[in-house]
């Protein structure tokens, strides 16, 4: 029997995912470690290891197929010696056609580095079209509890057999289409606009869509904002980079480890809500925003405060890298207690970053400028630095978000407490 | 016996402890399966099974006193008390070497005894009083089941105050029998015991037989039964059971007055309790309260390692809840995917008396304080051209819905062969399906089955035969 490749589930959320390349083509002989094709999934494309032996036989799921549910069949690989015949028993042909994605896309998986082409357009099928192509498995009562609800069952992962969504699935599913009508763009009909091109939305795309528009929507934030002064810092630096071979360290990850130790000294700001407890995290796992081409993606460093500044350095430009390569494994994105967002390197003096939830705060860090300062009635120059902290007051209040960024302020200032800290004399 | 390391042992080999074994063993695990008296437990040789038997027989003399209504006689109609016991208890032997049978296919090993939790992941093994060896196992399961419950001055005493076991092998037809308490036990005993001739008092405290049936069910069962020559005391409660030549007398409170009845035997059905004790639960963090191990959702005991089911655990008392908790307990101990508690809104009960009695899920009154709206549906089988043709037209069938989202969140049937189709109900409740499925499937004529089609339509408006 030809045994199919299935698409795997690549997160424990994933649901579906884009398979972006086929690595192997049909008739190609494939051994157990073979990277089969690069799928794409909600923040990252990663590939996919053949598990069986024998021959590619059939390619279910082309190129450039977007919204192939996980489990779904992708290929058939056939046993040395079974006849290409025994693919028309198997249900080759049976399983639904996931929906295509538009040409330009399916041309050149990443989308941001060649341009759409506008005459793309009429083939776009309208999105409900596509959608009742996709098979979804539910129970009547759940179907109907959905349509009452104006819950989009395309969002809900199936606890039933073979995944098929019941009614208790759909307890605390979030109303879709009621922010759908919220958060309804003015109308304005297309004779108004100027010629356009459109860029079809990438899965990562579509997921920071989402989440930051349900998170700012949904959590009350308030705003914090502290000035630095980064004189010593920036010294200290410099002195141990002169010390250092290979890794220079850079601001950022002298913010990182003050993030970290902060939270340790003020752990009420490292938490995340829950509608019956509020859960305070005992690491210091920071989130470090990283713009790439298909989006921003936040990958994590794991226990901060437990790091030192080289590691933290040399894991930081790694992820990065993985970042901006797409590279990234779930786990090194997902999870994560506290985010910080730099944008100084851009010039930014100061902004106010949206939460990354279920996180109750984010750190927006804005550029080190020189400016006069008045101390002792004296002017002087110091570089100083913006930074402000995004608060979930339902987690956070006030005088707590004001304790961090004193904390943070201080390691900030007083680079030695970092240094100490890290020495295990803190 | 040598000590050997299993991955799982049960204790008991009832419909819980022998199902929860079997598919252990199906999953891969190592299992032992303890029992000290009969493979089958309660249920196969004490319970379900040696009562259908029973009750059959005596639905046989009923039709066969009632020949004439088919165009038949017959004369000189009689029974041999014994040959129908005998027969009820061949075919709980039958079945318990089943059982026996299963098990060793199953390569699960079976060891007679009494076990005893003795330290983590180890029983000792008792066998006639004395010491029969160890087993060790990662995960300890006990199913022990229950027995009947007593209540102070009312306790068996095997001769003339029976529980179900002696009510199961009577030595002779009793002329007169009071039934205290009026559950599925004390109503198919009753409804045993006046098929063959026998004069029935059946005892309720609360103020309807079968309390945990629908209302309507209720009163129409009560009357049916009283048709039959069955006397019901509803509100009753009996104050004193007394010996007395040849027989008993109770002193009875019904709903606050006094009042005395006699009668040569009684059966007490007020219940079940758990069978907790001499487990070695003691210096173990496993919970017992009133007569029950206290389990989560996945049936584990306060105690790493040892997880309780069935009757030993607490309601519904039922032998396939029993069965449905050891497979999903032994599932998630062997991390299979997709394993879910389980949802008691649709384990089926029945009652095997004539009429039957079959339900699942909420009766009207629990929808409606649960805050649902509803919309009820009821058929009547006089509606039914199938019943009317097996001259059984006594009986209806009940769907409650959810008004709102079509969801049949209970059904309820009494008359005949009510037990038998109320899984067409349980499937559409496990598969969700709304009025609208089950309006839109086409049911095959004529059958009695039909009417549970029309009782849905009825709960819409659209009930066609009646």
């Amino acid at each position: 029997m030809p045994k199919p490749v299935r698409m795997p589930a690549l997160s424990p959320t994933m649901e579906e995912g884009t398979l972006a390349r086929w690595l192997k083509a049909e008739g190609e002989e494939v051994v157990a470690g073979d990277l089969l094709a690069e799928i794409e999934t909600d923040k990252a494309t990663m590939e996919l290891e053949a598990v069986d032996e024998g021959v590619l036989a059939k390619i279910a799921v082309p190129d450039g197929t977007e919204g192939v549910k996980v489990n779904a069949p992708i290929a058939w690989i056939l046993e040395e010696g079974e006849d290409a015949s025994t693919l028309k028993d198997a249900a080759v042909t049976s399983e639904p056609a996931p929906k295509k994605k538009s040409p330009q896309a399916e041309e050149a998986p990443m989308p941001a580095t060649s341009a759409p082409k506008p005459e793309a357009m009429p083939a776009q099928a309208s999105p409900q079209g596509n959608r009742m192509g996709e098979r979804i498995f539910a129970s009547p009562l759940a179907r109907r509890l959905a349509e009452q609800g104006g819950i989009d069952l395309s969002r809900i992962a199936g606890t039933g057999p073979k995944g098929r969504i019941v009614k208790r699935d759909l307890e605390g599913a979030p109303v879709t289409s009621r922010r759908g009508r919220r958060a309804q763009p003015p109308s304005c009909s297309p004779g108004e606009m100027p010629s356009f091109k459109e860029i079809p939305n990438t899965n990562i795309r579509k997921v920071i869509a989402e989440r930051l528009t349900q998170v700012h929507q949904d959590v009350p934030t308030f705003f914090l904002s502290i000035d630095c002064t980064l004189d010593a810092l920036l010294s200290v630096r410099k002195q141990a980079n002169e010390m250092l071979e290979g890794t220079k360290l850079s601001v950022n990850d002298f913010f990182i480890r003050a993030a970290a130790l902060a939270l340790m000294d003020v752990p009420a700001a490292n938490a995340s809500w829950g509608e019956t407890t509020i859960r305070q995290y005992e690491a210091a796992d920071i989130s470090m925003a990283v713009a790439t081409e298909r989006g921003l993606i936040t990958p994590v460093i794991r226990g901060a405060d437990t790091k030192t500044l080289a590691e933290i350095s040399e894991e930081s430009k790694m992820l990065a890298e993985k970042a901006r390569a797409g590279k990234l494994h779930p786990e090194e994105f997902q999870g994560g207690t506290f985010t910080i967002s730099n944008l100084g390197m851009f010039g930014i003096r100061q902004f106010d970053a949206i939460l990354n939830p279920p996180q109750a705060c984010i750190l927006a860090v804005g550029a080190g400028e020189e400016k006069p300062i008045v101390k002792n009635a004296q002017i002087s120059i110091a570089t100083q630095m913006s930074c402000t902290l995004t608060c979930d007051h339902r987690v956070v209040d006030g005088a707590v978000g004001a304790e961090f960024l004193a904390a943070f302020r201080s390691y900030v200032e007083e680079p030695a407490r970092i240094l100490l800290k890290e020495a295990g004399y803190g | 016996m040598a000590e050997s390391i299993y991955d799982l042992a049960v204790v008991g080999g009832g419909p819980g402890g022998y199902v929860a074994a079997i598919r252990a063993s199906q999953l891969g695990l190592k299992t032992v399966l303890v029992e000290e008296k009969h493979l089958g437990g309660i249920c196969l040789n004490w319970g379900c099974i040696p009562t259908k038997a029973l009750l059959h027989c005596s639905e046989i003399n009923h039709l066969l006193n009632h020949l004439d209504d088919y165009g038949f006689s017959a004369k000189e109609i009689r029974f041999d008390l014994q040959k129908i016991v005998a027969r009820s208890r061949a075919v709980a032997d039958q079945l318990s070497q089943g059982v026996a049978y299963l098990l060793k296919k199953n390569k699960i090993d079976v060891i007679e005894g009494r076990a005893r939790l003795a330290g983590k992941g180890k029983l000792t093994i008792e066998k006639a009083k004395k010491k029969a060896g160890e087993v060790k196992a990662a995960h300890i399961l006990l199913a022990t089941g229950a027995r009947a419950k007593t209540l102070p001055g009312l306790e068996p005493d095997g001769k003339r105050i029976w529980t179900y076991m002696e009510a199961m092998v009577p030595s002779e037809l009793p002329k007169s029998l009071l039934i205290i308490g009026s559950g599925a036990i004390g109503i198919e005993f009753a409804s045993f015991y006046r098929n063959l001739g026998a004069e029935v008092t059946v005892v309720e405290i609360l103020d309807r037989i079968l309390p945990v049936e629908d209302e309507e069910v209720s009163k129409f069962a009560q009357k049916a039964f009283e048709k039959q020559g069955i006397r019901i005391l509803t509100k009753a409660s009996i104050k004193k059971l007394k010996q007395i030549k040849g027989g008993l007398s109770a002193s009875l409170k019904i709903d606050g007055k006094a009042e005395t009845v006699e009668a040569s035997h009684a059966i007490v059905a007020v219940g079940i309790t758990g069978n907790v004790e001499d487990l070695g639960l003691e210096g173990t963090k496993v919970k017992v309260e009133k007569g029950h191990i206290l389990v989560n959702e996945w049936l584990e005991t306060g105690e790493a390692g040892v997880y309780a089911i069935g009757d030993l655990v607490g309601p519904p008392w039922l032998a396939h809840k029993a069965s449905h908790e050891g497979v999903l307990c032994v599932e998630r101990i062997a991390k299979v995917k997709g394993v879910h508690p389980l949802d008691v809104t649709r384990v089926p009960g029945c009652t095997y008396s004539m009429p039957q009695i079959a339900s699942v899920g909420m009766t009207e009154k629990a929808a409606v304080a649960a805050g649902f709206e509803v919309r009820v549906g009821r058929f009547p089988y006089r509606g039914s051209g199938k019943a009317i043709a097996l001259g059984e037209s006594e009986g209806f069938v009940k769907t409650v819905f959810d008004k709102k989202s079509g969801e049949l969140l209970g059904a309820h049937i009494i008359g005949t062969d009510a037990t038998e189709m109320i899984q067409g109900y349980i499937v559409a409740r496990t598969l969700e399906a709304t009025e609208a499925d089950l309006i839109e499937t086409v049911f095959p004529h004529p059958t009695l089955s039909e009417m549970l089609h029309e009782a849905v339509l009825d709960a819409y408006g659209r009930a066609i035969h009646f």
